[in-house]
């Protein structure tokens, strides 16, 4: 029995991390403001960033194709600035799942700092503490199960996406080939010996992760006031 | 120091409208049924209300008015809540240190003077879930006075205790009023807390100030009877401690005369607040002979205040204390109660509740 090339493997955890990080990144102030805001134009964001729940991952991938094609603005703006396309490139992919991945990095991170309520805060704000402060030293760590749900169901969430990529990435080996799409190839090609083995790698993998968030869990319970 | 305010506040039900100066030193009890507007005042001086309209300052130092609205992180307010609030995720040392790092600069006491003030030592490594209710009102308190304030709004501190609890933190209180000039604003819907703790007493109603004065004044005004409550109305005097009798009593010397009362830890000597409810003081034209109450007091008739209702609250001298009575209208005019009438004051001695005995050192 042979081994299957493992390099979709990589590509996809290599994918998921970065696509995490950006959405950490964009996501908390997006949710910080969200849970703060009594502006009315609160439910439209919420819709919005909601959206890739409810579509059709070939519709999101195919506006996104739209997008990131040289021919659009955005697409091109890119092509002059780095030289290379974002359609068929990893650095699309990231844009492309950090799209589809935001509502699972918005949702649990808006409910938890909503959850805090305005009293700790309004408390920190006596002791001389202002809105930056507050938010990196109240609110960051009191929300921490939020983070933790929120970073495991992006990772998980990226690590699991195929439609969206196929529409987007197409199927480069090492540039695009995450290990869905390498998987969904092996299928078609009656390779099942690969596909098994890349399955099974996969479902090890979610569960030792699951097992480990769930562990932490109950080792370190979310301390309340 | 003083801080003074002139504010508004529309809600749906009522409008807010507060104008008044705090005065420094001592401690200022808002006092007033739930939903008077006691706290939102605590909230509007610490800049958390931001709807209000009005003046604030401090000592002439202006954090609100029409041009300007400070944030609170800019005003220099300690506030201490119902709820301690301490941070479930920082230890009380933490909680502690969170205050003093934000206070550098500022003259006011250190950490390390505060948690030994306050007790706090065995509790510095412990996170505020494995605390009780008492130990966290006590960090919150320790919390607010390293954020080096000019001015402590506490808004009902010790309502969500009970009994033993409370006994256990005024203590701190009362040694905070002694020890500190700032202006301290303690908002609460008891009179005995407010009777033990307090100097100046706000009496509040539907977002007004109805009353307001030294706490003996007030408490002695038979006119104040009415915004106090009939429950709640009654004179606070000091006494000093004369005597502890084996009988389990202590003898007390008020200005015209003494009183018995269950037995008070304090050493002898000590002054003494006490409260006498005017329900429990009953009036008698001659010094009653073959009566249980061990508390009479020879009394000169103030002035007579008839409310609605069949009772009227009578303000007495007795020596240099003032009491107060409430008795039926039918009582007093059978008595021919009038001002300037010597009397005598019966004090039931189960009365003087051991609650309403304040340690004044």
């Amino acid at each position: 029995m042979t081994f299957p090339d493992l390099s979709p493997l990589w590509l996809t955890l290599q994918l998921a991390t970065v696509t995490t990080l950006v959405l950490l990144v964009i996501a908390t102030p997006l949710s910080w403001w969200l849970s703060q805001t009594k502006s009315r134009a609160k439910p439209v964001v919420e819709a919005v960033t909601a959206l890739p729940l409810v579509l059709p991952p070939t519709v999101l991938g195919f506006y996104l194709l739209i997008l990131l094609s040289p021919q659009s603005a955005f697409g091109a703006f890119w092509v002059d600035v780095t030289g290379g396309t974002l359609t068929f490139s990893f650095a699309g992919l990231v844009i492309a799942s950090a799209t589809y991945s935001l509502p699972f990095m918005t949702q649990p991170l808006q409910s938890a700092f909503e959850g805090l309520g305005a009293a700790p805060f309004e408390l920190a704000a006596t002791l001389r503490a202002g809105p930056v402060d507050r938010f990196f030293t109240i609110a960051v760590p009191l929300a921490g199960r939020g983070f933790l749900t929120a970073i495991v169901l992006s990772f998980a969430h990226t690590v699991g996406e195929f439609g969206v990529v196929l529409m987007v990435g197409g199927n480069i080996p090492g540039q695009t080939k995450v290990i869905s799409i390498a998987i969904y190839e092996h299928v078609e090609t009656i390779n099942y010996a690969d596909a098994h083995i890349l399955s099974v790698i996969m479902l090890i993998f979610a569960f030792s992760v699951l097992l480990v968030v769930y562990s932490m869990n109950r080792r370190f319970p979310v301390r309340m006031g | 120091m003083a801080l003074d305010l002139d504010i508004t506040l529309r809600f749906s039900d009522f409008d807010l409208a507060v104008n008044h100066q705090f005065a420094s030193g001592g401690i200022t009890a808002i006092f007033g049924r739930s939903g008077a507007g006691k706290s939102t005042v605590l909230r509007i001086i610490a800049g958390l209300e931001f709807r209000a309209k009005g003046r604030v300052a401090l000592d002439g130092k202006l954090w609100q008015d029409d041009r300007i609205c400070l944030k609170p992180e800019d005003r220099d307010v300690g506030m201490m809540f119902q709820d301690a609030r301490l941070f479930a995720h920082l230890t009380v040392a933490q909680n502690l240190a969170y205050a003093s790092r934000r206070a550098k600069g500022l003259t006011g006491p250190n950490q390390d003077t505060v948690a030994q003030d306050f007790d706090l030592g065995p509790l510095l490594g412990r996170y505020p879930q494995g605390l009780s209710g008492g130990e966290r009102q006590r960090v919150a308190l320790a919390r607010t006075l390293l954020s080096r304030p000019r001015v402590l709004l506490l808004d009902e501190p010790l309502a969500a205790l009970d009994d033993a609890r409370k006994a256990s933190i005024l203590p701190y209180l009362e040694q905070l009023r002694r020890n500190t000039d700032l202006p301290i604003l303690y908002v609460s819907h008891s009179i005995t807390e407010v009777a033990r703790v307090a100097s100046h007493i706000v009496v509040m109603q539907a977002g007004r100030v109805v009353r307001s004065g030294r706490l003996e004044d007030v408490l002695s005004d038979p006119t104040a009877v009415p915004v106090l409550g009939v429950r709640e109305a009654g004179a606070v005097i000091m006494a000093r401690i004369i005597a502890h009798h084996s009988d389990g009593l202590t003898e007390l010397a008020v200005s015209c005369g003494t009183l018995f009362l269950p037995r008070i830890e304090a050493d002898l000597g000590g002054e003494v607040r006490v409260r006498i409810p005017a329900q429990d003081v009953i009036l008698s034209l001659h010094r009653p002979i073959g009566i249980s109450a061990l508390n009479i007091l020879p009394v000169v008739v103030g002035s007579i205040f008839q409310g609605d209702g069949p009772a009227v609250a009578i303000g007495l001298h007795s020596g240099d204390d003032r009491l107060l009575a409430r008795v039926t209208r039918r009582s007093s005019d059978a008595l021919g109660l009038t001002q300037g009438m010597a009397c005598f004051a019966v004090v039931k001695s189960v009365a003087v509740a051991q609650g309403d005995v304040g340690l004044m050192q």
